[in-house]
């Protein structure tokens, strides 16, 4: 049974004045394990095909499997329980809560996975310390670097055990040096297991993933194995 | 379990949210506390009358009609009575002869002294001079020893009973009865110590007077005049007949004639009552109507306040949505905030009120039982969830996808 498995998926926009077809019939199988890279130009797509992977949104028409389940069909609070026990996001904005320290921000899926306190606090301190911020546990996002907050976002990622990382544009706020980093600990993060989709339009980003899926204008343009696979230096 | 993290976490969001905007939150609490500091001013002015009431009605016997030269609660026409004539001392022999309800009459006059005991002394001490028939229709008790008895009176013997307070203050631990003190410079035996009775309406204390004979009384003070002619009656069941037949004595002792208006009056414990209700009513009437519109004001305050926090926090809520928050926790979330402003407002004004309600003390007699904070708690918690279910609610329904996007 793939982990993801999607079929005839057709999201369509109303706009009032006009329909927008955002995909126009996705058939997509992704299995436990694997590293993708969704690529596209903007407006291709992909951000509305990572949103409904990411149960974020719901398609037009079509069928979305996750792990055997149909979740094109369940309502908006069955949607937020699979976000939060399946997916684990990781943003190009990094999309920390500005007040919170990093173990807070770490926390806050375990909060609503409904983890009591002690256990809580053990997991977000594990989970910062596998991104090596085991020392940054109590800065606030605006205390910590580009590259640290996305860390921080990472460890909210992995801190529940999700069955997928989903990053859109991940590096894409980032310096080169910095973004290699973050690129090498999905590396590290793939090669303990975890399935890994990474949304990007950057061609050197997606060479990081062992699959690259093509959007154009709703539709996979190509889906094909890497050959020539970058692995990324740590810094 | 996951409930109960998630109000955990509400409410800390909450404190850190209005944590850092102190002043936005302070200026959006102020109709709340204006609201609650009312709501419970009123409650307290309400409960203290009450309580007063309550204590002082039995210091003023349903079966006790008091002939006065003044109504209790003279109203406007205050100028008629003015010129009415005194109540004579006199009339109470009258009244007693002639009246077939009255078991009791005694009429009183009062003046204020000073109390000496070697070197302690009181000022400004109620002297009330009256018969033994007093104690009849005072409803009142004596503590130690006895009331002035009906020789003493007739002899106009140097005899006085105390409140209780004078005998706490001049006396300490020393037995008073049978000890003398000097009032106005004359010395008079104590013959008896009256039991505690309080305030009268929680502003006048009772317990701070004494009473001597009032043949002894007219002799210290033969300028005050006007007396209150007290009088007991035998049957509750017969008090308005009691009443005519009184202003009938009343009248021939007066000498009035057919066409002309009483110029007495006779008062009862009922009067007080209707003034008790009426001023409760009033309390009531105005207190609700500031509350109410102070509460609407407050309460769209918040929910304003509410509506801007939610737009702020937008990506904040797309955020919790990604991670896994359900509609349920966001709404929580805001509700808690919404709840917390209010509750802040209505813990301020609860100890605002508590504050005035000294200042109010001095005119009206106030109290604060646990129901009226606990009330004012509750008014303002709902106050906090009207105000912001709508807010939380939009917010719970926001689009998480959009709200990630928003800037």
């Amino acid at each position: 049974m793939p982990l993801i498995k999607l079929e005839n998926i057709v999201k369509i926009y109303d706009l009032g004045a006009e329909k927008v077809h955002a995909l126009r019939g996705i058939n997509l199988e992704i299995e436990k394990g694997e590293y993708v890279a969704i690529m596209g130009p903007s407006g291709s797509g992909k951000s509305t095909l990572m949103n409904i992977i990411g149960c974020l949104d719901t398609p037009t028409s079509g069928r979305y499997f996750l792990n055997g389940v149909n979740v094109s069909e369940l309502s908006d609070n069955e949607l937020a329980r699979i976000r939060n026990k399946e997916i684990g996001f990781v943003f190009q904005m990094f999309n920390l809560l500005p007040r919170a320290d990093a173990l807070h921000n770490v926390e806050l899926p375990l909060i609503y996975a409904g983890v009591p306190g002690d256990l809580r606090k053990k997991l977000a301190r594990e989970a910062l310390e596998q991104v090596g911020l085991g020392d940054r546990l109590h800065h606030k996002p605006n205390e910590l670097s580009g590259g640290q907050r996305q860390r921080v976002a990472i460890a909210r990622a992995l801190v529940n055990k999700p069955s997928i990382i989903l990053a859109d544009e991940p590096t894409g706020n980032l310096d080169t040096k910095t973004g290699n980093e973050i690129l090498a600990l999905f590396d590290e993060l793939h090669s303990r297991g975890n399935t890994i989709i990474l949304v990007t339009h950057e061609p050197d980003v997606a060479r990081h993933a062992h699959r690259i899926i093509r959007i154009r204008d709703g539709m996979i343009e190509s889906d094909e194995k890497v050959v020539d696979r970058i692995i990324a230096q740590k810094g | 379990m996951g409930f109960l993290l998630q109000l955990q976490e509400s409410l800390k969001i909450a404190l850190q949210s209005i944590f850092a905007h102190k002043l936005r939150s302070a200026l959006t609490t102020l109709g709340i506390i204006i609201g609650i500091v009312s709501v419970t001013l009123m409650n307290m002015t309400i409960e203290g009358l009450g309580e007063a009431f309550r204590s002082s009605i039995s210091a003023i016997g349903a079966d006790v009609l008091y002939i006065q030269k003044w109504p209790w609660f003279a109203g406007e026409d205050w100028w008629k009575y003015r010129n009415r004539r005194e109540i004579k001392i006199s009339y109470a022999k009258d009244i007693k002869e002639r009246s077939t309800y009255a078991v009791a009459v005694a009429p009183t006059v009062f003046s204020r002294s000073t109390l000496r005991l070697g070197s302690n002394s009181m000022e400004n001490v109620i002297v009330i001079g009256t018969t033994d028939e007093f104690i009849y229709t005072a409803g009142v008790s004596v503590e130690f020893g006895r009331f002035m008895s009906e020789v003493e009176v007739k002899a106009e013997r140097p005899v006085c009973v105390i409140g209780a307070e004078i005998a706490e203050k001049l006396f300490g631990n020393v037995n008073p009865i049978g000890r003398d003190l000097k009032i106005a410079g004359r010395t008079f035996r104590v013959v008896g110590v009256l039991e505690k009775q309080g305030k009268f309406l929680g502003l006048e204390s009772l317990d701070d007077r004494v009473y001597i004979p009032i043949g002894q009384f007219m002799r210290m003070f033969p300028w005050r005049t006007g007396a209150t002619i007290t009088v007991k009656i035998k049957n509750m069941d017969e008090i308005e007949e009691a009443i005519e037949e009184l202003r009938g004595i009343m009248r021939t002792l007066r000498r009035l004639k057919p066409w002309q208006e009483d110029d007495f009056s006779v008062n009862r414990q009922e009067l007080l009552l209707n003034a008790y209700n009426q001023t409760v009513g009033v309390i009531g009437a105005v207190g609700l109507g500031i509350t109410v519109l102070s509460l609407i004001v407050g309460g769209i305050g918040v929910m304003n306040i509410m509506f801007v926090s939610v737009k702020e926090r937008t990506r904040e809520i797309g955020i919790r949505k990604a991670v896994g928050a359900t509609q349920r926790a966001i709404l929580m979330q805001f509700l808690v905030e919404a709840i917390m402003i209010s509750l802040l407002g209505g813990v301020i004004g609860l100890i605002f009120a508590v504050i005035l309600g000294f200042v109010v003390d001095q005119i009206l007699p106030t109290s604060l039982p646990l129901w009226v904070a606990l009330l004012s708690i509750f008014i303002s918690i709902t106050v906090g969830v009207i105000s912001g279910i709508i807010p939380a609610y939009k917010a719970s329904k926001l689009d998480p996808v959009e709200s990630l996007r928003y800037e």
